[in-house]
């Protein structure tokens, strides 16, 4: 924390709707100029987290401040600095998409003439110079998401709070974001995004925060809470679904130097190991040994869903469907 | 205020876009009053209406009063709606993260609705007109008619963007919208005098703000100055008192979705 300053300080916050906590004593902070990701499945509390940061929500409880302007205190001075690209399309379809952006601009009150300037540059940053015109209902999903992004970006803010931001795009548009992101990142600017996809996480984030059921789990960088778990993964599939011998096969395993931890599930077993081609012989003598029929075996570098389910007791699309994340490494 | 000022008009300025491409909408903004006006009109009540009884040369100069105050409800009542659907898809919450002043939103929607009910006003009066019904007391009179329709309109708006607020989805909305409109129609003297109805349905007619609009906005058109004075100062402070209650209500609504 000595090289680079905080941007947000959340410190222990809390909030309630009816009698349902929804977020529970959350606490992180956010560098400037990382890109931060808050990862967690559908109803885990990072809309509500987000909407306290960007001052629509009031916190039951705790405190936030952003660049050390507390939300709800100095929710005004907060405004001025932050954009905003909701997760909804939040867009008019009956206005086009100059016109949301010159809106914007009279509710920032930019001088006309930069204004002016400044919309024609984000249309060009974001590839819709030629569709600015349109009304918004004929534009694609990809396209509406692109003027989001041009309205959060229109206050040119310090830090820009991104929700879900390629949430149901196709695959070339969900490129084109985390394009505009990182180069958003390059430029300075602080970046807090939402995902419920494991590979974005992992490829985009610089620090990510592992949200579950209003809670935080676990946060660091990519890399460091891959790093982190320690060995790499071996799953087994097995033949025989019978307890006893599978019961059988994981002592014989326990007993195995290398292993770290195993976790048994419907399937079969995983299995992570410190010296993978030590352990893979041996795992195979094992299974032949106790008379276990062995279905598929994969072997995988540590992933981000490992790093998931680790901290969270559960795989991330347990209730939500997710793209697959093939990260290795 | 400046700022404030520059943030309502590019809100309204918004609203009336918005209005100006629902082409079916905008249609039936405009003509929806002269429906009303025709079906009444079509001789059915024509010829059932009794002159005596309505006190008036004809059934069209007695209704032109309720037809007036039954557009300023309708589009009170229905003043919410676009915010209600600006809540539901995200809109609402884009403005609230903007630095402008909460209450821009509010004011803008009061604005259009205000400036909209005014030229559907001056379009029955104007279609009005054409049946040979001439207001008494001239363009003054025309003016305190708008005024008066305003005063009503700021309330039923309040009501409106409290429902719009409050509700957890927008069937709910449309219900309570429906469930609102018809009672006060029919429970006023829009479409007859008091003296003509029964006594249980004349005691709730007389709690109902909007006789008390449109027996001020009748002599206006009727008789003239003399009989509409009196009834101008209480429909006045009837008023303030109805627009006062909405207003704290509609405030309430707000401050609890937006802080
Ligand atoms: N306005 C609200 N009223 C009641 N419950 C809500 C409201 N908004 C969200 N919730 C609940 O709070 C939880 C967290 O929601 P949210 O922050 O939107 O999650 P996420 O964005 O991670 O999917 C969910 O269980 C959701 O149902
Ligand atoms: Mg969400």
């Amino acid at each position: 924390m000595a090289s680079s300053s905080v941007a947000i300080e959340v410190i222990g916050l809390c909030k309630t709707y009816d009698n349902f906590t929804a977020v529970k004593d959350l606490s992180l902070n956010v560098q400037s100029g990382e890109i931060f990701g808050l990862l967690g499945p559908n109803g885990a509390g990072k809309s509500t987290t987000l909407r306290i940061l960007i001052t629509t929500l009031k916190p039951t409880s705790g405190r936030a401040t952003i660049l050390g302007h507390d939300v709800v205190t100095e929710a005004d001075t907060v405004r001025q600095l932050i954009g905003y690209v909701p997760q909804e399309r939040a867009i008019d379809r009956f206005l086009t998409g100059r016109e949301h952006l010159l809106l914007l601009g009279d509710l920032y009150h930019l001088p006309k003439e930069e204004a002016v300037k400044r919309i024609q540059e984000l249309l060009k940053l974001v590839d819709l110079e030629d569709h600015a015109d349109r009304v918004a209902k004929t534009y694609s999903g990809g396209m509406k998401r692109k003027l989001d992004i041009a309205c959060g970006l229109l206050p040119n803010p310090k830090i820009l709070f991104l929700d879900e931001p390629t949430l149901g795009l196709d695959v070339q548009s969900r490129l084109n974001v985390w394009d505009y992101v990182r180069r958003l990142r390059d430029q300075g600017m602080t970046i807090v995004m939402t995902t419920n996809y494991l590979d974005e996480a992992d490829q985009l984030c610089d620090r990510i925060a592992i949200i579950d059921e209003g809670q935080i789990r676990i946060t660091g960088s990519p890399k460091e809470l891959k790093a982190g778990l320690g060995g790499d993964g071996i799953s087994l599939t097995l033949g025989d679904a019978d307890p006893a011998v599978c019961a059988r096969l994981v002592e014989e395993i326990e007993k195995l130097p290398f292993i770290r931890s195993i976790r048994t599930h419907g399937q079969g077993l995983d299995i992570r190991v410190d010296a993978p081609e030590k352990a893979l012989p041996a795992l195979f003598e094992a299974t032949s040994q106790v008379g276990c029929r062995l279905d598929g075996i994969e072997y995988h570098r540590p992933r981000l869903d490992d790093v998931f389910v680790t901290y969270t007791g559960h795989s991330i699309d347990d209730q939500s469907t997710s793209l697959t994340s093939d990260t290795a490494g | 205020m400046q700022n404030q000022i520059q943030e309502v008009l590019a809100l309204t300025n918004r609203w009336v876009k918005r209005l100006s491409r629902e082409k079916f909408s905008m249609l039936f903004t405009l003509v929806q009053p002269m429906l009303f006006w025709l079906i009444f009109f079509g001789s059915l009540f024509q010829r059932a209406a009794d002159v005596q009884l309505v006190q008036a040369p004809n059934y069209i100069s007695f209704l032109a009063a309720g037809v007036v105050v039954m557009t300023v409800l309708n589009n009170g009542l229905a003043g919410g709606v676009d915010l209600l659907f600006d809540k539901e898809n995200g809109f609402l919450e884009r403005l609230m993260a903007t630095p402008i002043r909460r209450s821009s939103v509010i004011l803008s929607r009061f604005l259009f609705v205000m400036a909209i009910t005014a030229m559907q006003i001056l379009v029955i009066l104007g279609v009005a007109f054409l049946f040979d019904v001439r207001p008494e007391t001239g363009f003054l009179g025309i003016a305190v008619i708008l005024f008066i329709g305003m005063l009503f309109g700021v309330g039923l708006t309040s009501i409106s963007m409290a429902m719009a607020f409050s509700v957890k989805s927008h069937g709910d909305f449309f219900s309570v919208l429906g469930f609102l409109s018809l009672p006060m129609i029919f429970l006023s003297s829009a479409l007859v005098p008091l003296s003509a109805m029964p006594g249980w349905m004349q005691t709730l007619a007389w709690l109902n703000p909007m006789t008390w609009v449109i027996d001020a906005v009748r002599p206006l058109i009727l008789t003239g100055w003399e009989a509409a004075i009196p009834q101008i100062l209480i429909a006045v402070v009837v008023l303030l008192v109805f627009d006062a209650l909405c207003l704290y209500g509609g405030a309430k609504a707000f401050k609890k979705t937006v802080g």
